[in-house]
């Protein structure tokens, strides 16, 4: 008799990740392929429940078991993009080309507007015409990195996700 | 949550409003499940559409949105006529003894102290009365006509089932069924659970709905038990984790803002730290000095000294009543006054109100960042008109758009290790199973490199107070990408002298010889390790607690206030669950709530409020210390109790040219705009398994409605809002089932988000009908109870 | 080899859709585009790359609104009507422990085991000229692991083992059922197939039909008879032909062809 289809993942690198998704915190295993050797690219072949987590016990919900569909997808960025002004489409640009903009944009609007006493002489130390937000579906160390960030460089106006 | 997901299964009735979790959480919902297989919980049902969880509920009632507080009030009033509360945990564990000042009162929709000029509320009535050493009086009796008890019945008075069902629409007996369901769990030996998300929180009186929750919670003898609690089921995986790191208004820890006229660190101190209100008050929030000098230590390491207040001053301050917060700066962004916005991993052209507005807000910015793993919406802003059109046709053209925007590829979830923290309040640890692709950059890489870029620049040319940038500790070993490991183990803290981690925020100090970045988390990564990335799978207590499995804060502990599970001896109210239990010397069970070698009597079970007690009488919430039903701001009938205070009177709204509201004569059908659980928020538009299961977007429309209508199944209808419009398929279901409220018929309108005009499937976004009408504690916007029309195309 | 076996409790089924993506993705089924159809439902049927869909059906009991949900794929059948029907010999085998499995390289897409099932399960693709339907996951059983759709499933609605244990599991449910009240709730296994190893239990067990099922599956009588007794028939020509043949052989020895010119 016929053997069945041979096993997908018999060959396979396990991580133990966390799904990116809700904030149940179903832990799963991501498959991949490659032995980890210099010369080789892993890829991501499947990604299931990880059935040590007591949350999930293996199991997922329709987007956590097909968050392979997620990691692997040609609509991922992948080069820096730019917009110039005026512009209908995006340029490739190179990261150091991206960082230079970035950081000349935010010191040139800080130098321009940051307030280091308010109308009534008291000390406020901020850049209030620079907004940001972010950090819910990132980890808490890059969120307490953010938080570095943003009072470094007197920003004030932060929010994220958990406001809406 | 205060318990956690796996605790649920604990329940023996589980109250599922303000959330759907069979759609939204599936995974979670596995333990609701088990609670009815195992211990035939009663699973309740309060929405107003019968969804997937209704589906297997034992109970359903419809509502009308925007309506929770009349339908919890009634079940207050219900409880306490019915006498259905836990007297003795009432007695114990809150603040019904307590007596109100004189003065306090509440008439016409309004508290006592509303100044109708400054349209805001002098609170000074709403304080306790206190004895000479500064404690507020009690009456253990409950009898005194202003101690919160009484107060507490008067209020809820009005809120009879009769009441309940001319606001909410359902009758009134199935409000009394299912508050009787609900009020069973009221029995010292039985509990139950409050299953909510975000059809709680996006409301113009989200905070009050979620008090009143906890008022009720507190009434049935139902926080810190297992099977208990009120339960905020979070929408993105570290959500919690981004909210304990701060926003606008919150230093990492939930430590406050500095405000203007806190010149001083100890200016700060003295404004923020609470002082005990009873002599048996632990007051654990005494201890903010060692939270936030061990904090500032973080941030600026050798720069911080005792004399210059640990670099207090590089802090940014926000003046005394300015808001920062989201609806106030798009609206500054929209009037021209922000030059710079950077986004990292959030869309918010999709996921804020008024999208039109939002739209609006940035192009009006001289440039932005967005940090991403796919193309937004927010990053597409200006392509709007083109990809948009039919939603956004007096948008301006790309051409006459001068933002420069920069769009920088980021590595997924997969690709980068760290902790999420979910909705238990558990931090997971994960690893990267592979590089991100192409020339995309971990996070931590993107920022860094960014910031390190902007010092250079100081360095180098000089500029406006750079102090507080260049005082900023940034001494990784490897400072272009920093290990999140490093950075974990300074979130945990350590002591400066011997550079050993610190076991937990006990070990804090405020001379500045600890360093913390973030108190709560501080116990995380000891020198045992990493506990976040713990697999251990025992379960002593049997009750699902599991302790070695990562790792929980505050202290690892997994049920919040759990010495309020046992009663004045430090007995288990129910034998059978018991957290945390007093053998006479100690405590045994959970990490305790308490402190771990005091008695049962020494002092109040909820150690990090002033009062020691929990509380069921709030003054520090703006707009009164009961919550109240109010409309939302917008509403197709007035307010029933009270019709010249129809809407919360401190919600703040905003009055730009794209900030209009509708009226029920031109808008007369309410919307609720929710998840489906085949898609997960504006993401897996991108992804092939969601665009296969939900390709299209559509419109739940009650079947009365569409028959009046002549809008049968499939056809395409428009919906519109004073704000925008959406177009899509009809779904015609008997599912959403027409009100009786106030006399008249009301519809509702069920919209699912997911859609926009990027990705692999696209469609409207919902935002373009929402309201930019915010909850005036919390900030979040009114997404559920807004006015709209439906016509057929 | 024990008959291994699939339990769907379709009182735990909150219509997540784990397991049709599970399925899909275990399976490297590629993901289409759906049409819209008044309905949460993903498709109004299965197709060649979609072997597991939920049914919804909305519906009123005794004026109450319900709503209920169902899983939906190849039955594997005991006395299989697909592999009765199919004339390419080893394009549909049922392995020692019960799976039935299709093996598209012997598969002459003739569609006969559409016709043959009584569950209307299997789909002829167009593009590939073969006929597709859930494995149960052949591969990851023979190696120890419970098919994708059940490892996914959250709600414990899906269970999967020996058939024996199974089904022991499901009359304790149904009994639970019944104190609850429900006096209706039954399993269905396939009556009518001789047993199907996916069982289920159903709240309404007297009307299955509510759930998408067939009240009274049966092989169609064409197909029992084309594999049925015509097949019997028809191995009874053809072997008696080989028995007259042999006979005549050693008779007669070897038919002699005369050369005609």
């Amino acid at each position: 008799m016929a053997a069945a289809r041979e096993l997908k993942i018999s060959r396979t690198t396990q991580t133990s990740s966390v799904c990116p998704y809700c904030a149940v915190g179903c832990s799963v295993v991501i498959h991949t392929l490659g032995d980890k050797a210099r010369n080789v690219q892993p890829t991501v072949v499947h990604i299931e429940g990880d059935p040590d987590s007591p949350i999930n016990r293996g199991t997922l919900c329709s987007k956590g078991i097909s968050l392979k569909e997620f990691v692997v997808n040609e609509r991922r960025l992948t080069k820096p993009l730019y917009r110039a002004p005026g512009s209908a489409e995006w340029k490739a640009i190179s990261w150091d080309e991206a960082i230079d903009k970035a950081a000349r944009r935010i010191k040139d609007t800080r130098d321009r507007t940051f307030q280091e006493k308010d109308g009534q002489g008291r000390t406020v130390n901020r850049t209030a015409s620079i907004a940001m937000i972010g950090g819910c579906t990132d980890t808490n160390e890059i969120n307490y990195l953010l938080s570095k960030f943003r009072f470094g460089l007197g920003i004030i106006s932060y929010e994220n996700q958990s406001r809406l | 949550m205060t318990n956690g997901w796996t605790d649920v299964a604990n329940a023996d009735v589980v109250l599922v409003m303000g959330g759907n979790p069979a759609e939204n959480h599936p995974v979670g919902f596995r333990f609701v499940m088990e609670a009815r297989r195992k211990r035939k919980a009663k699973l309740v049902v309060v929405d107003p559409r019968f969804n997937r969880t209704a589906a297997v509920a034992d109970s359903y009632t419809p509502m009308r949105s925007g309506t929770d507080i009349a339908f919890l009030g009634g079940i207050i009033h219900h409880a306490l006529t019915n006498k259905l509360y836990h007297e003795e945990y009432v007695k114990l564990h809150t603040n019904a003894a307590f007596v109100v000042k004189e003065g306090f009162g509440f008439e016409n929709g309004h508290f006592s102290g509303w100044d109708n000029t400054k349209g805001n509320y002098d609170r000074s009535s709403w304080q306790y009365e206190t004895d000479a050493s500064g404690y507020a009086r009690i009456d253990p009796t409950l009898e005194n006509p202003r101690c919160v008890f009484q107060l507490m019945k008067a209020h809820y008075a009005r809120y009879t089932p009769e009441a309940v069902s001319n606001i909410c629409g359902c009758t009134a007996e199935e409000f009394t069924k299912a508050a009787d369901l609900i009020c069973s769990s009221g029995k010292p030996d039985k509990t139950g659970t409050i299953l909510y998300a975000l059809g709680w929180t996006q409301h113009s009186h989200s905070v009050q709905l979620i008090h009143t929750a906890a008022m009720m919670q507190l009434l049935l003898g139902n926080i810190g038990r297992p099977g208990g609690g009120v339960n905020a089921q979070r929408g993105h995986a570290n959500i919690q984790g981004s909210t304990d790191m701060g926003s606008w208004n919150n230093l990492p820890g939930y430590l406050k803002i500095p405000r203007a006229n806190h010149a001083t660190l100890d200016d700060y101190l003295k404004a923020y730290t609470p002082k005990p209100l009873r002599p048996n008050s632990l007051n654990y929030w005494g201890n903010t000095s060692k939270f936030m000098v061990s904090l500032l230590k973080a941030y600026y390491g050798r720069h911080a000294s005792k004399e210059n207040g640990f670099g207090y001053g590089n802090i940014p301050k926000a003046g005394e009543t300015e808001n920062y917060g989201w609806g106030h700066f798009f609206d500054n962004m929209q009037k021209g006054q922000l030059e710079g916005f950077i986004s990292f991993g959030m869309n918010p052209v999709a996921n804020g109100p008024n999208t039109p507005k939002m739209l609006d807000a940035l192009s009006k910015l001289k440039w932005m960042v967005v940090v991403e793993n796919f193309e937004t919406e927010t990053a597409a802003f200006w392509n709007a008109r083109k990809l948009g059109e039919k939603f956004y046709p007096t948008y301006v053209e790309a051409s006459n758009i001068q933002t420069e925007v920069l769009l920088l590829p980021a590595a997924c979830f997969a690709e980068k290790d760290g902790a999420f923290v979910n909705s238990s309040r558990w931090l997971q640890w994960k690893k990267a199973a592979l590089p991100p692709p192409g020339d995309a950059k971990v996070d931590q890489e993107i920022m860094a490199r960014i910031f390190l870029k902007v010092r250079e620049l100081y360095e180098k040319e000089g500029g406006t107070a750079p102090k507080p940038l260049l005082e900023m500790t940034w001494d990784y070993a490897n400072p272009l990408s920093p290990s999140l490991e490093e950075v974990a183990r300074e979130v945990n803290g350590r002591d400066v002298a011997t550079n050993k981690q610190l076991n937990g925020f006990g070990e804090l100090k405020d001379d500045g010889s600890t360093v913390c970045g973030n108190w709560i988390y501080s116990g995380s990564w000891t020198e045992a390790g990493n506990l976040m990335a713990r697999r251990g799978q025992e379960d002593p207590t049997g009750l699902g607690l599991y302790p070695n499995w990562s790792w929980s804060w505050p202290a690892n502990r997994r049920i919040l206030y759990n010495r309020a599970g046992a009663d004045s001896t430090g007995k288990g109210w129910d034998p059978q669950r018991t957290p945390l239990r007093w053998d006479g010397t100690r405590w045994i069970g959970d990490t305790p709530d308490y402190k771990a070698d005091a008695k049962p009597e020494d002092m109040g079970a909820f150690i990090m409020l002033p009062e020691g007690v929990a509380k069921l009488f709030a003054a520090d919430l703006v707009e009164g210390p009961f919550p109240e039903h109010y409309e939302p701001v917008e509403s197709p009938v007035p307010n029933p109790l009270h019709p010249n205070v129809s809407h919360n009177p401190l919600a703040p709204i905003f009055h730009g040219p794209l900030d209009k509201l509708g009226e029920a004569k031109d808008y007369p059908y309410v919307a609720i705009t929710y998840r489906l659980t085949e898609h997960f928020h504006y993401w897996t538009k991108h992804v092939a398994s969601g665009s296969q299961l939900q390709t299209n977007f559509f419109v739940e429309l009650p079947e009365a409605l569409a028959n009046e209508k002549g809008i049968k199944g499939g056809d395409l209808v428009r919906v519109r809002s004073a704000r925008g419009m959406v177009e899509g398929p009809a779904l015609v279901t008997k599912r959403i089932r027409p009100l009786r409220v106030a006399g008249k018929t009301v519809y509702q309108v069920g919209i699912p988000i997911h859609w926009g005009f990027v990705g692999r499937v696209r469609g409207p976004l919902v935002n373009n009908l929402t309201p930019s009408a915010y909850d005036p504690n919390a900030g979040t916007p009114e997404y559920k109870g807004f006015l709209v029309n439906v016509e057929k195309v | 080899m024990q008959t291994v076996a699939k339990l769907i409790d379709t009182t735990q089924c909150i219509g997540c859709k784990a397991c049709e993506v599970a399925c899909q993705e275990w399976n490297d089924q590629e993901f289409t585009l759906g049409t819209f159809n008044n309905s949460y439902q993903t498709m109004p049927d299965l197709a060649p790359n979609f072997w597991n869909l939920i049914k919804f059906n909305e519906a009123e009991q005794n004026g109450a609104q319900s709503w209920l949900m169902a899983k939906y794929q190849c039955m594997h059948c005991a006395d299989a009507g697909c592999i009765k029907a199919c004339p390419a010999p080893g394009a549909i085998i049922q392995r020692a422990n019960g799976i039935v499995d299709f093996e598209h390289d012997a598969c002459i897409g003739c569609g006969y085991c559409i016709t043959g099932c009584p569950f209307d399960v299997p789909r002829l693709s167009s593009k590939t000229k073969k006929v597709y339907k859930c494995s149960l996951c052949s591969d990851r059983v023979a190696v120890g692991l419970e098919p994708a759709c059940i490892k996914s499933c959250p709600t414990n609605c899906l269970s999967f083992g020996t058939r024996h244990d199974l089904k022991f599991l499901a009359e304790k449910r149904v009994s639970e059922l019944k104190s609850d009240g429900f006096e209706n709730a039954a399993i269905y296994d396939g009556p009518g197939v001789g047993g199907t190893n996916v069982l289920y239990v159903l709240k309404h067990g007297d009307k299955p039909e509510q759930y998408g099922l067939p009240k009274d599956p049966r092989i169609p009588w064409t197909v029992s008879l084309w594999k049925g007794p015509v097949k019997w028939l028809g191995n009874l020509v053809f072997f008696g032909g080989l028995f007259t043949a042999l006979v005549h052989f050693l008779a007669i020895g070897p038919k002699e062809h005369k050369h005609e010119d």
